[in-house]
């Protein structure tokens, strides 16, 4: 049997692998008794047929870049990373006591602050179970599972007993004040033209596309890149070239919890504009989804993580005008890791099957 | 309607992976009762050939017969049924399993264990009176030496009455007294009527024990003689298709200072067992000193402390100065820059990473050296492709493409990658382990004569090798490991393979001063 | 603490271990026949919608239970065409299966029954009812064990001594029978199991479909017999609380019960804060309370209590040697 060119493997694998999931979807959605053709009409509708929709699908894949990145990283160091979505609860942490307690002169300087303090304590929920993982083998899946859990009480705790300010009700710590707040993209000269409402998608935007530069010149150009990814690859060889497996696992969970943390900065900071429960509403999971679906690329994440912005923003419009709950998101996400992810094999089976059957044709008509 | 008086008989089995032809059109004809020889190099095609016959793989085309009948082996069931008993090099053992339990496993009588378990018993009793392979039946699989594993392999076999009992590479594990057990072993079950086919690569071993013996080269069948009326010679001209010359022409050494010091090493592995006992060594410039033993006493254990992979104590001494052994230092990184290059045993798995291209395996454990940096952030990867380049041509790697990916070579090209990439740092010493296993005969040649050519640059070299002519043909120094131990050092010009074989079996010299 | 509070604790304990005791039996054949399955979560939560759901049609419990298992069996089947059939990476198999079965079972129920994603409560025949022990009321004055006897052992639905039976069970068929020796090879080492002529993918396939059945007793416990009813990610980490407890018992069924009741004791502690608040003398938050067994697991983990070493070949799809 031939192998797949190379192009086909990049690009046609992971889209046929959506296209699986979008048919398995629709499918979901005739069984529940609605109109799938009518379900996606109202997800594009409201998320990239307007500015306003737009507003929302970039403020959501501006998340999701994050954490893509996040779990990409750890990936090529092969680990996997699921505790995404309680780093980032905890880089929410960050987030608001940085903005709370430092007095910032201009939002400039506290985004600088704030993205800093996420990171660290993105950064910092990750450093047991990787050094739980260098040190003493824990299965790294299972401990980051827990540490979501943990991350969970921690921050009902903080938001219920410590944070919450006097007389308000809801466990949220208090607004944040005028110099912290983010500017959205309708408050930037040049895209007010575009986004004349007010959208949630801020300035974090561009911190999160420059992120998916850095870890790409990161994992390809640097040296440390080049160690995480012989590290992922082999093991035993890594530790034949002296690479050094515990400092590799260290520091790729750091940097992968660090990404996973700073996404608080965009929902957070840019957008709840103080630290609600759950923050992180799913966005940690959906890096998995977006980093199997971008083919541990950044090129592939940044992409990826558009498409799922739309599916987030469109899923909610869905929950909004249709009869489909907002649970469609999950299953969606849920088809995309399993596509992508588990039965990738059988995917690259069916496409080299297709091309062989163009092959074939072509060699017939070649011999006649 | 094909002869009965054969065991197996096999017509016209041809088998390919993709591109590359494994079987091509073979022929061969086993007599009943007999020990047949199947010899070849690596990769000529002789397990491939067994597993189509324990239905394994399933051949593209040809026909098997069984005492004359056809038989279609489709699964390793059908083989167990038409009496095909099949020892691989690999055993497939359960680890954590006892003996009786590994036996009765896929030949159980019904549906509770009690009752297999002790008619097992009963038969594995029977089994090792008749034919010297006692083996405790409560032992767990793990706890037994390689030759009773071995052992209990060739039970299952039996247990399952097995006519036709194939054995593929079975002494590369074993000591030379080992391997004339199991023989002795191989001959009894002979007499007793069973057909026994026999895959090496080694000479002695066909010339001393099986009746006829067919030789196989790059996927064809290319005879089939008498053993009794052939010679190792003749058979080492069918395998490789030309007169080999295994003498490697190289000019006396001229030994300089000492450049490694090995003093009372010592290793244990994760089982706490102690693999290295003690190991007392010195390597001088401009000599290759060579470890001849059977795999598995010690000289991975050897290569992998002094390349910074294993933990190790004792203390080993650099141009003078020593070198950490545990802790930090204790890497492959800290050895490289103490002017230690290493040839690992295991390419595949240590040496390159599959996935990577040439030129980034070309920057393999030297990703950190300065010529391989644009500035202090990033690295030159223009560079690295350019030096790719020159270390193909230098080294004839084939294709010399260096945006190939690792696994898209050859071995023997793969081979190169580890020898240019590890030779090319101008190291004080070289450690090379298995420089040859897998390679193509024109590699071969190649490697010897790189490491030779680096010797008499006046570098150190320890070679580590399986293969006695290897070792013999390179070595200015032999030492013979046995059990974690050097039993002797010897000159191999005076020296013959006898005495390094009784050596290699921890007979002699036990506790000579190195 | 007085006797009474303790046996309500380990009367509580009893009946919250009981889940996690399917679902870490139910990981246990699947992880000695080599397959890793994260996906125990996914499996309860589906069977405890679909066994809800049908109860609450049907009005029989037990038809319920069985569609239950039905559910969960088709995951398990995914699961294996995954990471059998086309030698998928097994974490990440059971992840999506696990987002999978979160969100549709909210939109199953929310079809059935428009309730936000619940079931209506069940009551009467379709749930499981409380069973009385022979002579509980007759011993329960005989001091100390009579009490344990009718507070703790006795009086709990069926499905609790199911799952107890499932241990000694579950012991025998792994070390007295064909199947289990067979389970047991396929995890350490396939190709034993392969060259002695028999079918891996039949094997792991089997052991996947074991582990589908009892998660669906588990899903099915927790929403007929624990709860009276489905509600959205009611399952709460157990299947992953489960799988820390197989590690905890190292993948020994007997161990696997003591793990379980420990985990279950732990949980029951988490209703009761006034017991732990009376027994630290401290105020002890309760999110730090709900967060105990995960921190638990953690411990348990990262080897505090002994270095647990896994079935050899597994997570590692088995390809045959060339």
């Amino acid at each position: 049997m031939e192998r797949l060119p190379k192009w086909a493997d990049v690009a046609l694998v992971p889209l046929i692998s959506l296209l699986l999931a979008a048919i398995i979807a629709a499918l979901v959605i005739l069984a529940i008794g609605q109109d799938p053709w009518e379900a996606l009409t109202v997800m594009v509708q409201g998320s990239v047929m307007n500015a306003y929709g737009w507003g929302y699908t970039l403020y959501y894949a501006s998340s999701f870049m994050f954490t893509g990145l996040a779990v990409t990283v750890a990936f090529h160091a092969s680990l996997f990373n699921i505790g995404g979505e309680g780093q980032a609860q905890l880089g929410g942490l960050g987030v608001a006591l940085a903005c709370l307690f430092i007095p910032w002169p201009h939002w400039t300087l506290a985004l600088l602050g704030a993205a800093t303090a996420a990171a660290l304590f993105g950064a910092a929920w990750a450093a047991i179970p990787a050094y739980l993982q260098a040190r003493r083998g824990s299965h790294i899946v299972i401990t980051t599972i827990m540490f979501n859990y943990i991350a969970a009480a921690v921050l009902i705790f903080l938001l219920v007993d410590v944070l919450r300010p006097d007389g308000q009700m809801d466990p949220a710590t208090a607004r944040f004040p005028e110099a912290a707040q983010l500017p959205t993209l309708n408050e930037i000269p040049g895209f007010n033209l575009i986004f004349t409402s007010n959208v949630p998608a801020n300035v974090t935007l561009f911190i999160a596309l420059g992120m998916a530069v850095v870890v790409w010149l990161l994992l390809w150009r640097t040296r440390l890149g080049y160690a995480i990814r012989a590290f992922g690859k082999s093991e035993a060889a890594a530790r034949y070239a002296g690479i050094s497996p515990f400092a590799i696992i260290m520091v790729a969970m750091l940097i992968s919890g660090g990404l996973a943390g700073m996404m608080a900065i965009n929902n957070v900071m840019g957008e709840a504009e103080r630290l609600l429960q759950n923050s992180a509403s799913g966005a940690g999971f959906i890096g998995i989804a977006v980093a199997l679906m971008g083919r541990n690329h950044p090129v592939g994440v940044v992409l990826a993580a558009l498409l799922f912005g739309f599916l987030f923003q469109g899923g909610a419009e869905l929950g909004l005008w249709t009869k489909i709950p907002i649970e469609m998101r999950t299953v969606v996400q849920g088809l995309v890791i399993l596509f992508t992810g588990a039965l990738d094999v059988m995917v690259r089976m069916l496409l080299t099957w297709i091309f062989n059957l163009f092959r074939a044709g072509r060699a017939v008509k070649g011999a006649a | 309607m094909a002869d009965p008086r054969y065991a197996i008989e096999l017509k016209g089995i041809s088998k390919s992976f993709g591109p590359v032809q494994a079987n091509r059109d073979i022929h061969i004809a086993v007599p009943r009762g007999t020990i047949h020889g199947i010899i070849g190099e690596n990769g000529a095609g002789k397990s491939t050939l067994m597993s189509i016959l324990y239905g394994f793989y399933r051949a593209d085309s040809g026909e098997i017969f069984i005492n004359g009948k056809p038989t279609a082996i489709p699964d390793s069931q059908s083989a167990i049924r038409a009496g095909i008993g099949m020892v691989f090099q690999h055993f497939k053992l359960v680890q954590n399993f006892t003996v009786l339990e590994n036996v009765v496993l896929g030949a159980e009588e019904g549906a509770l264990l009690a009752g297999s378990l002790s008619r097992a018993r009963r038969v594995l009793g029977e089994l090792s009176r008749e034919y010297e392979l006692d083996v405790d039946p409560d032992a767990v699989i793990e706890d037994l030496s390689v030759g009773h594993q071995q052992r209990v392999e060739i039970l299952k076999a039996l247990y399952r009455q097995a006519d036709i009992l194939i054995l593929d590479e079975p002494t590369g594990v074993l000591t030379p007294a080992e391997a004339d057990h199991l023989f002795r072993i191989l001959k009894g079950l002979r007499d007793q009527g069973k057909t026994i086919i026999l895959i090496t690569h080694k000479l002695r071993e066909i010339m001393e024990t099986t009746d006829n013996v067919s030789v196989m080269r790059r996927g064809t069948m290319v005879g089939t003689v008498r053993t009794a009326e052939t010679s190792p010679e003749e058979l080492a001209e069918l395998m490789v298709g030309r007169k080999v010359l295994l003498e490697v022409e190289k000019a006396p050494a001229l030994p300089g200072k000492v450049v490694l010091k090995i003093e009372d090493l010592r290793v244990r592995d994760e089982h706490g067992v102690e693999r290295l006992k003690g190991i007392n060594l010195e390597i001088r410039a401009g000599e290759i000193l060579g470890i001849a033993g059977v795999a598995g006493n010690g000289q991975s254990e050897l290569l992998e402390a002094l390349g910074g992979i294993a933990r190790a104590t004792g203390r080993i001494t650099m141009n003078g100065v020593e070198l950490p052994l545990s802790g930090k230092g204790a890497d492959g990184r800290a050895r490289r820059a103490a002017g230690i290059a290493h040839v690992p045993e295991d390419r595949q798995a240590l040496g390159l990473i599959m996935d990577f291209t040439a030129w980034e395996n070309v920057a393999f454990g030297y990703h950190d050296a300065p010529e391989y940096q644009k500035n202090a952030l990033f690295m030159d990867n223009d560079a690295l492709r350019a030096d790719t380049e020159r270390k193909m041509a230098t080294f004839d790697v084939r294709p010399p493409i260096p945006t190939l990916a690792a696994k898209n070579f050859s071995g023997g090209n793969q081979q190169k990658i580890v020898v240019a990439r590890e030779i090319e740092r101008n190291p004080d010493l070289l450690l090379v382990g298995q420089p040859t296993r897998g390679v193509d005969i024109g590699a071969i040649e190649f490697i010897h004569k790189q490491i030779v050519a680096l010797r008499d640059q006046g570098k150190a070299i320890l070679l580590v090798s399986v293969e006695l002519d290897e070792i013999r043909s390179l070595s200015d120094r032999i030492a013979v490991m046995f059990d974690g131990q050097i039993m002797g050092l010897r000159d191999p010009e005076t020296t013959d393979e006898r005495e390094l074989g009784l050596m290699m079996a921890g007979m002699t010299g036990k506790g000579e001063a190195a | 603490m007085d006797y009474a509070t303790l046996l309500q604790l380990l009367d509580t304990t009893l009946r919250l271990a009981t889940p996690l005791l399917f679902a870490c039996l139910a990981g246990l054949y699947s992880e000695r026949a080599g397959i890793f399955d994260i996906g125990l979560e996914g499996k309860m939560l589906m069977a405890a919608m679909a066994s809800a759901s049908v109860a609450f049609l049907t009005g029989s419990v037990w038809v319920g239970m069985f569609a239950g298992m039905a559910a969960s069996l088709v995951l398990a089947g995914i699961h294996g065409v995954a990471s059998i059939t086309f030698r998928g990476n097994q974490l990440i198999s059971g992840v999506a299966l696990n987002f999978v079965a979160s969100g549709i079972t909210v939109l199953i129920a929310q079809r059935l029954f428009g309730q936000g994603g619940r079931t209506p409560p069940l009551a009467g025949d379709a749930r499981f009812e409380a069973i009385t022990l022979p002579l509980a009321e007759e011993l329960r004055g005989v001091p100390v064990l009579g009490p344990l006897y009718a507070e703790v052992i006795s009086g709990h639905p069926l499905l609790v001594y199911v799952a107890l039976l499932m241990v000694p069970l579950t012991w025998w068929v792994l070390y007295r029978t064909r199947f289990g020796l067979r389970l047991r090879a396929v995890g350490e080492n396939p190709a034993a199991v392969d060259t002695a002529g028999i079918s891996v993918v039949g094997l792991r396939f089997a052991a996947v479909a074991i582990t589908g059945i009892l998660c669906g007793l588990a899903g099915a416990y927790m929403a007929t017999a624990l709860q009276a009813g489905f509600g959205r990610e009611m399952t709460a980490g157990r299947g992953y609380i489960a799988l820390a407890a197989l590690i905890f018992a190292k993948w020994r069924p007997v161990a696997a019960l003591w793990a379980c009741l420990l985990f279950g004791f732990f949980q029951a502690l988490a209703l009761r804060p006034d017991v732990v608040e009376a027994v630290v003398q401290v105020k002890v938050p309760v999110p730090f309370l709900d967060a105990l067994p995960y921190v638990l697991t953690v411990l348990v983990l990262a080897g505090f209590v002994g270095k647990a070493i896994p079935p050899r070949a597994g997570g590692e799809p088995y390809v045959k040697e060339r």
